[in-house]
């Protein structure tokens, strides 16, 4: 081949990177306060996400524990109705969320692009801010005299009203998700703008990776969805406060009113949450099996349509209500698998015949993809009414759903032993990111495999004991043992962090990585590049490290050239011309 | 057949729904299955053997289109199962036998319309229901407060009681015995104590049972003017029922 590297270009950056000089601005704590930097926010983001996740976790072991006996004492029955009320809402709403549309996206997604920031840096800014307020908001409930909010972190109605629930621990919760919603909002705003405005020249749609594609639609989910809850918490908040009966029945309102508005939210929100880490998983298999994403194209059409479809599916958690129609958020759950069958092939195509690398990334990548499988076929099931109505709210649900998230915890970890080096300019410890990643797999199914069993066996979930059923002791003990592994796992990470503080300097492109992020400096400066590459593919740096080694079409290289060429290529010629080297159809290795 | 982990249960829906649940665990197994094993050849035949560059394939149409096509057939496969199924658990053919169910914070109570009897009972007195063997029962489940589930494993069916909603089903037990039931949906401080047993008996066994627990209640009734029959006492039901102010 005669490939010729294309000489990068040159942005001016010392003039204008000389008003925002590091050393002119103010420094520590203060820097951290006034910053609008996407990079630091997103730091922040991410700290403060990982943060509640242990939180989180250790609710989450304190439930396991009272399970761990039929009658246990551990905590009462009050604080076990709070202690699962708050695990969910500061997993859903605190960690896992926040985590990815304030914390990775925020920092990875303007560097994918080419961009020197966010759209609006102090937009972006007060969504942190918000966010940060939301989580102590919330968190604060335990405090007060009654307790935290304790009626699950779904909040059906009438449980939630002021009769039933009383206390100011409820309004807080209501206070705080108002808040982190906000922060939602705005970010998810500032992600549009940012991906529609700001791509670098030579950055088309069609070439951008596929983790800011899944930002993109998580970001128009959020605009779709979160409103709605923002206004479902005022309702909420109004039927305690302010005596309007829009959630009871006594003064004319519908109870199942507030399930339609809260999954109406509430269903999107499980692809706002689940669509990002399918993104990181997407780049970490690509980098570490030396391919391109497999099925490009196809990867980009199932994330859009698992978005479209998602908005018509919330009904499915309301199967077991007796009033909604059935066949039609049947079938439409059902189809879900269908663009989520075709990520998990593409990912399994983009592995096939590659050179992997097991990093701890990619582990992490691997033994999210094995886990996100149980939990889609599993849910699978739940889609049919029928079988929804013999396994709701029970265990099979919480394992169903556990799988998914812990999925994405094992995503999420990946994502941050992938970016962590790009965003901080060192690698954390290989060894024991691999001995996390066991415990953390084993864990999981550990943990939630024997919860499948229990549900299926009737034991029901949001319960603190099973006095009639000492029978499911052991299982219960198996998850409770997974749980503990689980959190094992989360202290070898924290110990990671602070064991390689600074040991083992990164390098601009440590993994060989194919996405724009990986050709400026790590850490990025101020605002993200010095030079950037020619833009000809979703991967530049790869294209630009690898000049002979481009993306092939199908066929192309065995002799078949019927087939369309490599998308992006056609792209290119369709924007800027025969500009390509060499003859489009013939690329050849 | 494999069961799966579930189980025929003791109502004639129940066995329907076991049998919409082995047919979605053979396809899971063989699709999963399917998967599991390209995804275990994937990690050991391509692992890393040098510095390389691998080809850079990035489409294959045909692979594409197939698992496009192939789940999109599965998908209606399942769905055509799922509807004869849920077409039988949510008819409602005509019935001899009705029985109201109330669930409240934190028990339930069961009344027989048209007679006397009423079993009432609240967290650990595990009240009981009683109904006949091989015939169609009505079901009309309401809530006074919050809402509840109404659940019983042997039956493999689940239904929220809601307040201001009347929901109903039908159930055909094929097995005599007594089976446990819980309420599954969250309702507040006692949820985890919110049982119920529901006691199929034989129909000559119903109406006998009916019999006397109606002129019992009736007679009751008559003289201290209180209608429970079983399980001591009215419950003491806390007096924020209504959500109104």
């Amino acid at each position: 081949m005669t490939d010729v590297i294309d000489p990068p270009i040159e942005l001016a950056s010392d003039g204008h990177d000389e008003h925002h000089d590091v050393h002119h601005g103010p420094t520590g704590i203060l820097k951290w306060m006034t910053t609008t930097d996407h990079k630091i926010i997103g730091l922040s983001y991410t700290v403060t996400s990982v943060i509640m996740l242990v939180i989180g976790g250790l609710f989450a072991e304190i439930i396991r524990a009272q399970l761990a006996t039929p009658n246990g004492h551990l905590v009462s029955l009050a604080q076990y109705n709070e202690l699962f009320t708050m695990h969910g809402s500061v997993m859903i709403y605190l960690f896992a969320g926040p985590f990815a549309f304030g914390g990775l996206a925020n920092v990875i997604v303007p560097i994918q692009i080419g961009a020197p920031d966010m759209a609006f840096p102090r937009l972006n800014a007060l969504s942190y801010w918000l966010y940060l307020t939301g989580a102590i908001t919330m968190l604060l409930g335990f405090f007060t005299s009654g307790g935290a909010a304790n009626f699950g972190w779904v909040a059906y109605a009438p449980l939630s009203n002021s009769l039933n629930t009383p206390g100011a621990g409820a309004d807080l919760w209501i206070g705080g998700l108002l808040l982190t919603g906000f922060s939602a909002i705005f970010t998810g705003v500032n992600l549009t703008a940012t991906i529609f405005y700001l791509r670098a020249p030579g950055m088309t749609m069609f070439r951008m990776p596929i983790f800011t594609w899944n930002m993109l639609v998580t970001a128009i989910l959020i605009l779709l969805a979160f409103p709605v809850l923002t206004a479902g918490l005022i309702m909420l908040y109004c039927d305690r406060h302010f005596g309007t009966h829009i959630f009871s029945t006594a003064g004319g309102g519908v109870p199942v009113l507030w399930q339609h508005i809260f999954w109406f939210w509430g269903h999107p929100e499980v692809y706002i949450l689940a669509l990002p880490f399918f993104g990181m998983a997407t780049e970490i298999i690509a980098v570490f099996s030396k391919k391109p994403v497999f099925g490009y194209k196809s990867m980009v059409f199932a994330t859009l349509s698992i978005g479209a479809l998602s908005l018509g599916v919330w009904a499915h958690h309301m199967f077991t209500t007796g009033v909604v129609l059935l066949p039609f958020f049947s079938i439409m759950s059902l189809l879900i698998a269908v663009p989520t069958g075709i990520k998990i092939f593409n990912w399994i195509g983009t592995m096939w015949r590659g050179e992997l690398w097991f990093s701890t990334a990619m582990l992490m990548a691997l033994g999210f993809l094995f886990t996100f499988l149980i939990g889609g076929l599993t849910g699978v099931y739940l889609a049919s009414p029928p079988l929804d109505f013999f396994t709701h709210d029970t265990y099979f649900v919480v394992a169903h759903f556990h799988s998914i998230v812990m999925a994405l915890v094992l995503a999420g970890m990946g994502g941050l032993y992938y970016w962590g080096p790009k965003i901080t300019g060192y690698m954390l410890n290989e060894k024991l990111g691999k001995a996390q990643f066991w415990l953390l797999f084993i864990g999981t199914q550990v943990f939630t495999l024997p919860q499948y069993i229990l549900g299926l066996d009737g034991m029901p979930r949001r319960v603190a004991l099973y006095i009639h059923n000492p029978q499911w002791k052991m299982l219960n003990d198996w998850s409770t043992f997974g749980a503990v592994l689980v959190g094992i796992s989360t202290i070898i990470f924290v110990i990671n962090v602070g064991y390689s503080w600074k040991k083992y300097p990164a390098g601009d492109n440590p993994w060989d990585a194919q996405t724009l992020e990986w050709f400026t400096t790590s850490p990025p400066p101020h605002h993200n590049f010095y030079r950037l590459p020619q833009i000809r593919s979703e991967r530049p740096t790869w294209d630009y490290n690898h000049p002979e080694h481009k993306s092939l079409a199908h066929g192309a290289g065995t002799g078949v050239l019927h087939e369309p060429p490599l998308a992006a290529t056609v792209v290119a010629v369709l924007e800027h011309g025969q500009e390509e080297d060499g003859p489009i159809a013939g690329a050849t290795e | 057949m494999p069961s799966f982990g579930a189980q025929k249960g003791a109502t004639s829906e129940s066995s329907s729904v076991f049998h919409l649940w082995q047919g979605f665990s053979i396809g899971a197994v063989v699709i999963g299955g399917f998967v599991v094993i390209l995804f275990c050849y994937a990690i050991l035949r391509f692992r890393r053997k040098g510095d390389n560059i691998p080809r850079q394939a990035q489409y294959h149409l045909p692979a594409e289109v197939a698992y496009t096509v192939i789940p999109i057939l599965v998908v209606f496969g399942l769905f055509a199962a799922t509807l004869v199924v849920e077409n039988k658990e949510v008819a409602n053919p005509k019935t001899d036998v009705t029985v109201n169910v109330n669930a409240f914070q934190w028990g339930w109570k069961f009344t027989y319309p048209g007679t006397h009897t009423s079993v009432v009972g609240q967290t650990t007195q595990t009240p009981t229901m009683v109904i006949p063997v091989n015939t169609n029962v009505h079901i009309n489940l309401t809530s006074t407060d919050v809402i509840h589930g109404f659940y019983v494993k042997e039956f493999n069916f689940s239904r929220y009681a809601l307040p201001g909603v009347l929901n109903q089903f039908t159930i055909e037990a094929v097995k005599t015995g007594t089976f446990f039931g819980q309420c599954t949906q969250l309702c507040g401080l006692y949820h985890s104590l919110m049982y119920f047993n529901v006691k199929v008996v034989t129909m000559p066994e119903y109406t006998a049972w009916l019999a006397k627990t109606s002129n019992a209640a009736a007679s009751s009734a008559a003289s201290t003017a209180t209608n429970q029959q079983t399980n001591t006492g009215v419950p003491t039901k806390p007096a924020k029922s209504q959500g109104g102010n």
